[in-house]
């Protein structure tokens, strides 16, 4: 049906033949960045840009500007992609953050999995004391990864687990400790609070830690991307993002603007429920798949 | 934050005020910024693209009122529309009207808040002295079993009790018998999370629907989704016939514009939302309410009303 036409066959049939760029052409191409939730301000900037590459005679047919659409974009993503160095310290400490349901259990469960293929020893904490059974989800993940839980009952303080799962990672000489927290709406005073309370016990029991903080975003996730980053990022300074669930058919081009905007990179995609769905963020790869 | 819909467009009237009539040329501006604000509010581009067309052929010749600023007019015309088109002032309640057990199925992607709204179901309908049981048919997500058995420990409402080692058809047959045996009238089966081009999931849920044959199909769809939300919805009700939608995450700072999107797709009404991860926070849909949301109204609502 129309609306599974991939977008590159909408624009190759909207510059069919078309020599000449028109107004038509540029405002149909608006239109399929916004599809893939590019968002409107980063497709204005974008189609704006080409308006101007344009009138300097830089795009003389519909290939040319398709190229350079996709350059744009890639250039975007490419500013910020330093790569993770979990060997910069030990333990290496990962705090994982985002709104519900978006994927951080199951992204530390593919992480786990990842560094213990690596020959490290990770631990896990169930930061997550308030959803039903979210404890039990990781552990049904370090059953299957190799990795010690550390839990407290359903209910109790997170930064109690954390303050524990630190002093634990220390005496068992973790490589890595992944720290899973619930999902919170970003717009929640209380539940921001809470999360930066976990992230000072992380500071005052680990030197450097933690090492990185990781923002989850789901791939289906529109316009309000933006503001949980923004939000995640003044209260916990997020250092970079994995988005989630690009195996279905969002395109994910919020992370485009994310991005960007607050200069994080994107460090891995999730492609599927399994252990080895985690891959690392290639722009060019991204990139091409939008279209 | 947001500069609402109306402040914006009253920029764009600055100099129609109360005078004349809307016109093809003076409310090309202003619809504009409709279509913006729609857009950034998650609404699907074609979606939109029909919307403001209609709103195009409403407004022009349209008489610019004393009353209300021209932007305000325009605002009422898009707001009226756009509760119209969310199935304002139709019946969306739950249709439980069968031969008890009826049976409720909660389907959507990954993470949309399915199990939760389960419990929020069941809570809601126990309230309204009905005896409701819960069937956890989500045997790949790890601990999904044991999340919808907590949820059930706190509400005091009965959870069938399934294992991840049975097949979710088998499970669903089996809590169906189960419930007709022991006297419940309501069953909520709770599935996995899925994509909609997910072929093998897809068809098991099918045999499901064909298994239990529910009175109720409802499409668990987050707040937060944006522009892919028509095709996944149009997937599910293509396979399913999906009959309401539950948006969830309402909660959060998010417009909610998705839902316009489904609504103009499936044309199955909004049933509920969910306002919060605790099992009370369910609430019975409002069209105008979300409408207000997307144009970021408050009170030029009231203004409109007094017009
Ligand atoms: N298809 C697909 N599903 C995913 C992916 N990542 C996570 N999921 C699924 O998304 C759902 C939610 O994942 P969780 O890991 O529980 O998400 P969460 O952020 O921990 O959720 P809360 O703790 O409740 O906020 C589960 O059904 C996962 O299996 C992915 O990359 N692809
Ligand atoms: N803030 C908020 N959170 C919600 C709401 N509904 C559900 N959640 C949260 O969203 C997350 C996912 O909810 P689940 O009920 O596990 O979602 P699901 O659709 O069953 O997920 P899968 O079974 O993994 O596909 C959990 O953290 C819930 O607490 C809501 O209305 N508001
Ligand atoms: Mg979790
Ligand atoms: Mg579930």
């Amino acid at each position: 049906s129309k609306t599974h036409e991939s977008i590159v066959g909408r624009i190759d049939t909207l510059l069919l033949g078309k020599k000449q760029i028109d107004a038509d052409t540029l405002e149909e191409l608006e239109e399929i960045l916004i599809t893939a939730d590019m968002g409107v301000k980063t497709t204005v900037e974008l189609i704006r840009t080409l308006e101007q590459r344009l009138k300097r005679n830089e795009l003389q047919d519909g290939e040319a500007l398709k190229k350079a659409l996709k350059d744009e974009i890639t250039a975007r993503l490419s500013q910020h992609t330093t790569a993770l160095d979990v060997n910069a310290a030990s333990p290496y400490v990962i705090l994982v953050i985002g709104v519900n349901g978006v994927g951080k259990t199951t992204t530390i469960g593919k992480l786990a999995a990842k560094f213990r293929s690596e020959g490290k020893k990770v631990l896990l904490a169930a930061g997550d004391t308030f959803r039903a059974a979210a404890a039990e989800q990781l552990e049904v993940w370090g059953n299957r990864v190799g990795a010690d839980v550390v839990r407290h009952k359903e209910g109790s303080d997170p930064s109690a687990v954390v303050f524990d799962a630190c002093k634990a990672a220390l005496a068992r000489n973790s490589d890595i400790l992944l720290i899973d927290t619930a999902g919170r709406l970003h717009t929640k005073v209380n539940l921001m609070e809470e999360m930066k309370k976990i992230r000072r016990v992380l500071e005052r029991e680990i030197p450097g830690a933690p090492h990185e903080t990781m923002l989850i975003l789901d791939a289906a996730t529109g316009q309000n991307a933006i503001s949980q980053a923004k939000l995640f990022k003044e209260a916990a300074q997020v250092s970079g993002v994995v988005l989630t669930k690009l195996d279905g058919t969002a395109k994910g081009g919020i992370v485009v603007a994310v991005s960007h905007e607050f200069a994080i990179p994107v460090r891995y995609i999730g492609v599927g429920e399994g252990v080895d769905d985690l891959r690392e963020f290639d722009p060019l790869q991204f990139v091409e798949a939008i279209f | 934050m947001f500069e609402s819909l109306s402040d914006k467009l009253d920029l764009v009237f600055k100099k129609l005020r109360g005078h004349g009539v809307m016109t093809e040329e003076n409310i090309k501006d202003a619809l504009r910024e409709v279509r913006l604000a729609l857009l950034e509010a998650d609404v699907n581009f074609k979606v939109v693209k029909d919307f403001v067309e209609r709103v195009r052929e409403k407004a022009v010749g349209t008489q610019v009122l004393q009353s209300l600023s021209p932007g305000q007019q325009v605002v009422k015309i898009v707001h009226d529309e756009l509760v119209s088109l969310m199935g304002g002032g139709e019946d969306n309640s739950l249709d439980l009207a069968a031969k008890p057990p009826v049976a409720i199925m909660m389907v959507g992607l990954q993470g949309a808040g399915k199990t939760t709204t389960c419990g929020k179901l069941a809570r809601y309908l126990k309230a309204q002295r009905r005896k409701p049981l819960m069937v956890p048919a989500d045997v790949y997500r790890p601990a999904a079993i044991e999340q919808l058995k907590t949820l059930g420990r706190q509400l005091s409402i009965e959870v069938y009790d399934s294992q991840a080692d049975q097949k979710p058809l088998d499970i669903c047959r089996n809590a169906l018998k189960y419930a007709e045996l022991s006297g419940f009238d309501t069953v909520i089966f709770d599935t996995a999370g899925r994509h909609q081009i997910d072929e093998y999931l897809m068809d098991e849920l099918v045999h499901i629907r064909d298994a239990v044959d529910p009175r109720e199909i409802l499409f668990v769809a987050d707040a937060m989704t944006g522009q892919e939300a028509v095709n996944v919805a149009a997937g599910f009700d293509e396979r399913l016939g999906i009959t309401g939608v539950v948006l969830t995450k309402l909660d959060g700072d998010a417009k909610g514009g998705a839902a316009l999107s489904i609504k103009a797709v499936s044309g199955k009404p909004v049933k509920f939302v969910g306002l919060g991860e605790k099992l009370d926070a369910l609430e019975v849909f409002h069209a105008d309410r979300l409408v207000s949301r997307i144009l970021g109204m408050g009170d030029v609502l009231t203004l409109i009303e007094k017009a």
